[in-house]
């Protein structure tokens, strides 16, 4: 009775919700899959200014009074995007609302996301309204280096409000996406190569600090300040930034270790079509990888790619994430929950492929500590569905972000 | 009476050609079986009628022979256990774009005299991967970068080497297929075409005007597009009318008032719009249900409710994939997700089948399982609209075509290496960076 009770004021709340109310708040689901030990039948996340302060069965967590309940059949952390554009790509696909890439030059690690992230874009509320909480966003596909990554939570009116981290990574890519047009450097594949190998060089060669003059302790002194652009590759060599090379074919993967074992550098594998082809190279490496959605269309850079390609990367023991990726046309975004459904269906175990959107989502972009598992300590980022959330025809009921709790349903 | 027209002379040529193939025994590659073979046990879907527990499908000669609970199974019949599988129809696909199909070139907007059965290239992997997905008619369409980018072929995925092979005919041997139109942006603002949408509308209504007349005439001297054309007005040739905007699918049922084509909405975007005008004017949808809206300004406002709104509006409404937008394999789930939007877990696989077959006017030989139709069948291990669920067999006339236990169909099933091919990934590549492509 209680229970039905909760239940019934519990969407009543979330009929009436307007965009988001802050608040104390417990959430309480038949099923709790808390991604850090095995579920929990009637289990109960509790919230207290955004922080989750307890996690348990209902039986033996007690919600503290004038806390409000929220209950769900199926509750799991807050879905993980480890790799988007959107936010920068905005739902229109017009020149005034596709700032993830600026064609103008080939290497330009110095374009911060944050100065183009539109927290307002349609998109963002469209993934949130899939369960995403978090999205590791920026830069995309097009350039050499086409700029940072940022790390954002699906709320928040503005870039400032919304962000997590706002320079997580700096983006590459390589092969025939990222060739310049018109005659232009890269045009090969080996291009590409040296001239990554040469802006690497190039910010280690301004690495050393610059003699100041005696008894002078501006060490700088009046020389010029270095690039942006070279200070951002100092930052990759220096493993401060970790550098995610996109990159599907399995030549272009083992340039990219090959870039990894020359500099040293954090690499982080993105989409790694073919990775199946080279799990003991990765693995050996010790590289993540942020694999490329499995529903990305199998054709050119992908024509090889797999549905499978998670299982193969979990049995390998690589450490890997679902991304939505990029997508230039209809639809223009994919949703995280919906990719990993499909690896779920394509022999990855059900716990891995919802663990591919949460916890190891977090550790893939670095944000264990914060994100993707519902333990004490953590953010309160927590998404509830109707059914099985893999389960095409069960619907994302609610999100919560922080303690925020927002009404939607999809 | 329409049956008579259907000798007429353009169409003569397409049907001897398809039947001299037959008769040469190339059509189907192997027999179909002439044992009769009986599956039992199986939850069949028929999509006409009440699901079947523990139900018989019976098939010979490439034709289903009975299907039910309680059905008599041939003395010869070789039987099949398929407990804790179900079967259904396979999937009519209203929408594609397999085979590396083109139509219509740069030259200008309006061409009916292009056939997309001169562009198709039926050894193209992603028709096996379509087939995988459960795929067993599409309508192979021309893009819609075009106000008339030429006439569609109504694809049946048996397992040939040319195009006759793959030909959906009918007993006098026609390669069937409709006509390709589109408006608003895609055919709009390349030199040479329209650059609004009156215009758009104006050139089209020129161009059928003149056609009419044409037809009424002794038709003496050869005219390849205004002979299709002839078709298109008659109501023998469908017209598949990519259109989007609401305010352009309007404007598609204006032109069908004005000259009496018999027309299919294809994608539909804003059709949650209008349900209540295309039920009355009795106009079906050939509809996307896609993960997220945009990607293109007329599709801002893409709902995944779309086709639930359409079937309680009473709307005859099919799914496509359009192929490459939504991948073949992928029809299942794009039904699932319409499930998910509120259309009717019926509703949604009669989408899939019988309605697409009925909107073609195929529906006498596909769409669903009744005595007399064509084998075309789907094997599944489970709900087709579970996440979980995967496509076992896919059955074209009577042959077992996709076997997800042999490795190079499941290599079609999940993709992997070779699963693709150089010509697919330089063509789709092409479409989809340029924006011309489908949707």
């Amino acid at each position: 009775m209680r229970i039905a009770g909760t239940l019934l004021a519990a969407a009543s709340m979330l009929a009436l919700a307007p965009a988001a109310l802050a608040q104390d708040v417990a959430i309480r689901g038949e099923t709790v899959h808390t991604m850090a030990g095995p579920a929990i039948t009637d289990g109960v996340v509790v919230i207290d200014d955004g922080k989750i302060v307890a996690v348990g069965p209902a039986a033996s967590t007690p919600i503290p009074e004038g806390f409000a309940v929220v209950s769900a059949k199926v509750v799991t952390p807050g879905l993980v995007d480890a790799r988007t554009v959107v936010g920068l790509a905005g739902y229109m696909n017009q020149p005034h609302d596709q700032d993830q890439l600026d064609s103008s030059a080939p290497v330009q690690p110095q374009l911060r996301a944050i100065d183009a992230y539109n927290p307002n874009e349609v998109l963002v509320e469209w993934l949130r309204g899939f369960g995403v909480t978090t999205i590791h966003t920026g830069h995309g596909p097009g350039a050499l280096v086409s700029g940072q990554t940022m790390i954002a939570k699906t709320i928040g009116t503005t870039a400032d409000a919304a962000v997590v981290v706002p320079q997580a990574m700096v983006a590459a890519n390589l092969g025939p996406e990222a060739m310049a047009e018109g005659g232009k450097a890269p045009g090969t594949r080996a291009k590409q190569i040296a001239m990554l190998r040469s802006a690497l060089l190039a910010a280690r060669e301004a690495e050393a600090p610059r003699a100041g003059k005696k008894g002078d302790d501006k060490a700088a002194g009046p020389d010029k300040p270095p690039s942006l652009e070279v200070q951002t590759m100092r930052e990759v060599l220096a493993g401060k930034l970790p550098l995610l090379v996109t990159a599907n074919r399995a030549q272009d993967i083992m340039s990219a270790l090959r870039l990894r074992q020359e500099f040293g550098i954090d690499l982080v594998l993105d989409s790694a079509a073919e990775a199946y082809l080279l799990t003991d190279q990765i693995k050996a490496a010790g590289v993540k990888v942020i694999l490329h959605p499995p529903m990305a269309r199998q054709y050119g850079e992908f024509e090889n790619a797999s549905f499978t390609t998670g299982a193969v990367l979990k049995a390998a023991g690589i450490p890997f994430a679902y991304q939505s990726g990029f997508e230039g046309y209809v639809p223009k975004t994919r949703v995280v929950l919906f990719e990993a459904g499909v690896a779920a269906a394509n022999g990855l175990a059900w716990n891995d492929a919802l663990a591919s959107i949460t916890i190891d989502a977090a550790r893939v972009i670095g944000m264990e500590q914060r994100i993707g598992s519902l333990e004490v300590g953590k953010d309160g980022d927590v998404a509830l569905f109707d059914g099985d959330p893999f389960e095409y025809a069960s619907h994302a009921v609610g999100v919560v972000i922080g303690g925020t709790v927002i009404s939607q349903t999809r | 009476m329409t049956q008579a027209k259907l000798k007429a002379p353009w169409l003569a040529g397409a049907a001897i050609a398809v039947a001299a193939i037959v008769s040469a025994g190339l059509a189907a590659p192997a027999a179909a079986q002439d044992r009769a073979i009986a599956f039992t046990g199986a939850r069949i879907l028929t999509m006409a009628g009440e699901p079947i527990e523990n139900g018989t499908l019976v098939i010979k000669d490439g034709k289903i022979v009975a299907v039910g609970a309680d059905v008599a199974i041939p003395a010869d019949a070789t039987q099949i256990a398929a407990n804790g599988r179900v079967i259904m129809p396979g999937i009519v696909d209203t929408h594609s774009h397999i085979g590396q199909v083109a139509g219509a070139d740069g030259s200008g907007p309006i061409q009916p005299e292009v056939r997309a059965m001169d562009s198709i290239d039926p050894l193209s992997s992603n028709i096996a991967k379509a087939r995988a997905g459960g795929v067993t008619t599409a309508n192979i369409m021309p893009g819609s970068g075009h106000l008339m980018s030429g006439q569609t072929f109504y694809m049946k995925l048996r397992g040939g080497r040319t195009i006759e092979d793959i030909a959906f005919q009918m007993t006098d041997g026609r390669a069937l297929g409709g006509m390709k139109m589109a408006n608003g942006t895609n055919p709009m603002g390349r030199s040479g075409f329209p650059g609004t949408r009156a215009k758009s509308a104006s050139l089209v209504r020129e161009v059928l005007t003149e056609a009419k007349a044409w037809c009424a005439g002794d038709r003496k001297k050869r005219d390849l597009g205004k002979e299709a054309l002839c078709e298109v007005l008659s109501g023998e040739r469908l017209v598949h009318f990519h259109t989007h905007r609401a305010d352009d699918i309007m404007t598609v049922l204006r032109l069908k008032r004005e000259f009496g084509f018999d027309v299919l909405i294809q994608h539909g975007t804003e059709t949650w719009k209008v349900a209540e005008e295309l039920a009355r004017a009795g106009v079906p949808v050939s509809n996307i249900t896609l993960d997220a809206p945009g990607g293109k300004l007329e599709t801002m406002d893409l709902r995944m409710d779309n086709a639930g709104i359409l079937e309680r509006a009473g709307v005859l409404v099919s799914i496509h994939s359009d192929d490459a937008i939504v991948d073949s394999r992928m029809m299942l789930r794009e039904a699932a997700l319409a499930v998910r939007g509120g259309m009717s877990r019926d509703g949604a696989l009669r989408a899939l089948t019988i309605n697409g077959a009925k909107q073609m006017k195929l529906d006498a030989r596909v769409g669903s399982l009744e005595a007399g139709k064509d084998a075309d069948f789907l094997v599944l291990d489970g709900d087709p609209l579970s996440t979980y669920t995967h496509v076992l067999e896919t059955w074209v006339e009577g042959e077992k075509l996709f076997d997800r236990s042999r490795p190079e169909d499941l290599l079609m099933a999940t993709g992997g290496y070779g699963a693709g091919s150089p010509m697919d990934a330089a063509h789709h590549h092409w479409e989809i960076a340029e924006g011309e492509g489908e949707l």
